[in-house]
């Protein structure tokens, strides 16, 4: 490996590059060039630049489309290049609707105004402290302290009157500035020492707005008092610009207004990645395992291990978060385990790793492998490795992926991964913050399937148990989810809506079975789903899926001799199954073949299969133990 | 390193979208179509972060062609190297 082979960042020649590029058809290259263009000289120039050559490749390339209307109080038209090129930079075309100077109230009240009309996917709404709050802003000192509380209580009204306005007319997303206090209080340290002082009423105003935004769907605070204080306050504000053009922002901090709502945007549009993959010597230690050994390498609380501990800090967040972390790594084994298991630095253990590719094979068949393995695709994977000669292999290898450029000192690490906004989420569930322990289960069996001689023995080693349970208040969200979302091992693929699932749940013809899986690594959760409806003494199977997490464990068998034996119970004389195939549905399709089921002629699409009920049976596997929850029939709310 | 001048003429190209060969030191509002007050603004935006330079209100009336603001610039930047 030599400097020779990584592309020189020298922004003039790419500039060049990019529009021979463009000039030969060759769109996708182009675009990233104009990427990188972007990562290594982000400037108001560039994103000019960078707009101009967007619209000569715009259809040439896969982006998603993103609309943005802009509400303010202040001018944000420079803004604007910036927001195209790094929304760009993260596979985002974006159009922008600035909306006019402080006429944002009209526009979120009124069903017809140009914001409604240009139906947005994302709003962000910009007031000035100053003009959201011109009381508290301006003549706090005049205020008697009953009329300021006062005050702070009816901006609060007001930003909720408009939000619940704005969710009458609009699904987008709604951005909402957070109030900034003075930067130098009116009462000076008097202030500082008041609950109710200038700040802390804003500052009030700020915690109310929060509880408010809580309450809608969509409507999410920017902290903006956090995002000047990160970039300093004094050097934040232009009150040259902000006399001469409107413009309060310096000429240095736009990029980082830009970037904070593009940093909404990347998660609103789906651009997020769910794996963060990572390189370890040098990365998430200093030093070479496989030269320095392990109590040579640098990794501690002091320095100069501490900015790696720093980093593992920052990774274990996004863990939390519900992203996946996985190694890939040129390494021995046993070096490297031996660090991950025992090092005394260490934050992350093997357990916080959901796939593990630490050998000498090239890096791009080993990410392939870790997305096959996650059952996520590439594009859903980023990468940190400090060796920028493997980066520019994956970025041109696999350009869907997203390679993180990583700063030169360690120091930087953490910064570099905060920064990236595909690891922004904006909402959590459950399942979120259990994942990667369910794909660390995942891997346990795999590894442990490996040490049988026969699927049986593996099988009765794993202990399964298998749940029918009813469909309730609980279940029926992850039941409709389930069909919606499960392709693979899926009869029918019909899908179906909360509501259709909650009518069919109470219709006396209609049977649905869901079904919760767990054996000796962990708990799947609900995974199979099942949906029959009686007609005439024959008991038809509608919908017929289980979740990939558990295929090819037997679970199917089980799940179908269930819903034959109940339908025997009931009185039913067949079983009929249908097979419909879809692009990917094929691991299904010889399912009822492989149950003794009997293949009818059909006129319909796909394929049609009986199974007599009062001749033949389904026998459930014997290792898996089926317990039922009887209450089957649950009322729901209408 | 390049000239000021040859500097100040490449933002120029990039903000008002033009090639190059297009823009001279004469170049101005009355010769470049694309050069009005948001694209003035966005050149003094993009002036000042490249130089790291703070321009006032009767600079920014003065920048009144690409030679004018590689002028401006040069005595900012030796002003500030005083």
């Amino acid at each position: 490996m030599g400097a020779q082979e990584i592309p020189e960042h020298n922004p003039a020649k790419l500039r060049t590059e990019i529009d021979r590029l463009i000039s030969d058809g060759l769109a996708d290259s182009s675009a990233r060039r104009l990427a990188e263009l972007w990562r290594c000289d982000p400037a108001t120039a560039t994103a000019s630049f960078i707009v101009s050559r967007i619209g000569q490749i715009r259809g040439k390339v896969a982006l998603t489309k993103c609309k943005l209307a802009i509400l303010r109080s202040f001018t944000v038209e420079p803004m604007v290049p910036l927001l195209c090129a790094e929304a760009f930079a993260y596979g985002i075309d974006l159009e922008v609707h600035l909306g006019d100077f402080n006429t944002y109230v009209q526009d979120l009240l009124d069903p017809d105004s140009s914001l409604y009309r240009f139906v947005p996917t994302a709003v962000v709404l910009a007031v000035r402290t100053e003009d959201a709050a011109p009381d508290l802003a301006r003549d706090f000192a005049d205020l008697a302290p009953a009329s300021a509380l006062e005050a702070a209580d009816r901006v609060a009204q007001s930003y909720a009157q408009w939000f619940a306005s704005f969710r009458q007319h609009s699904q987008a997303a709604l951005i909402v500035h957070s109030l900034a206090p003075p930067a130098v209080p009116s009462l000076g340290l008097l202030d500082g020492q008041s609950e109710s002082g200038q700040s802390g009423l804003i500052r009030q105003i700020n915690r109310e707005l929060r509880r408010i935004a809580s309450g809608f769907h969509g409507v999410y605070l920017l902290d903006y008092e956090a995002l000047v204080a990160r970039h300093g306050r004094l050097r934040w504000h232009d009150e040259r610009k902000w006399l001469m053009a409107r413009l309060p922002i310096a000429a240095d901090c736009l990029l980082h207004m830009a970037r904070e709502w593009i940093r909404f945007l990347v998660p609103l549009t789906g651009r997020t990645a769910k794996c963060l993959v990572l390189d370890l010597d040098n990365t998430l230690w200093g030093g070479v395992i496989g030269e320095d050994g392990i109590s040579g390498i640098k990794l501690g609380s002091e320095h100069p291990g501490a900015s790696y501990q720093a980093f593992q800090r920052s990774l274990l967040d996004l863990s939390r978060k519900g992203l996946l972390l996985a190694i890939c790594s040129k390494n021995n084994f046993d070096d490297a385990m031996e660090v991950l298991e025992k090092h005394p630095g260490m934050l992350l253990r093997p357990g916080h790793f959901a796939a593990l590719r630490i050998n000498w094979s090239d890096k791009e068949q080993n990410l392939r492998e870790i997305a096959q393995e996650l059952n996520i695709g590439v594009d859903s994977l980023a990468f940190f490795d400090d060796n920028p000669f493997e980066r520019e292999q994956i970025r041109a290898a696999l350009p869907e992926i997203t390679v993180i450029e990583v700063p030169q000192n360690s120091l930087d690490y953490a910064a570099a991964v905060r920064d990236c906004h595909v690891f922004e989420r904006l909402a959590l569930s459950p399942e979120d913050q259990q994942r990667t322990a369910m794909y660390v289960e995942q891997r346990q069996r795999a590894h442990a399937e490996q040490t049988f001689h026969s699927k049986e023995d593996f099988f009765r080693f794993l202990d399964q148990e298998a749940e029918v349970e009813p469909v309730n208040e609980f279940t029926l969200p992850r039941v409709a989810q389930l069909t919606q979302k499960t392709n693979q091992f899926n009869l029918t693929t019909r899908r179906y809506t909360e509501q259709q699932i909650a009518e069919m749940a109470v219709h006396p013809d209609w049977h649905i079975y869901a079904l919760r899986v767990k054996d000796r690594f962990g708990d799947h959760g609900l995974v199979g789903v099942a949906i029959s409806r009686d007609e005439d003494k024959q008991c038809e199977i509608d919908t017929f899926l289980l979740s990939c997490r558990v295929i090819g464990r037997t679970i199917e068998t089980a799940l179908l001799a269930h819903v034959a034996s109940r339908a025997a119970e009931r009185g039913c004389k067949r079983l009929i199954g249908r097979f419909l195939p879809s692009k990917k549905n094929a691991p299904a399709r010889d399912f009822y073949a492989q149950h003794g089921f009997s293949r009818q002629e059909n006129n319909g699409e796909g394929s049609l299969w009986t199974l007599d009920l009062e001749s033949s049976m389904v026998r459930a596997p014997e290792w898996i133990q089926l317990k039922v929850n009887r209450e089957e029939r649950i009322e729901l709310n209408p | 390193m390049n000239s000021t001048l040859e500097q100040v003429q490449a933002i120029a190209c990039d903000i008002f979208g033009i090639p190059s060969a297009r823009i001279t030191a004469d170049s101005s509002p009355e010769t470049v179509e694309t050069w009005d007050s948001i694209h003035h603004l966005n050149l003094v935006l993009a002036i000042e972060e490249k130089f790291q330079v703070q321009l006032s209100p009767e600079e920014i009336q003065e920048m009144k062609s690409v030679g004018a603001v590689a002028v401006l610039v040069e005595s900012k930047l030796q002003s500030s190297a005083r």
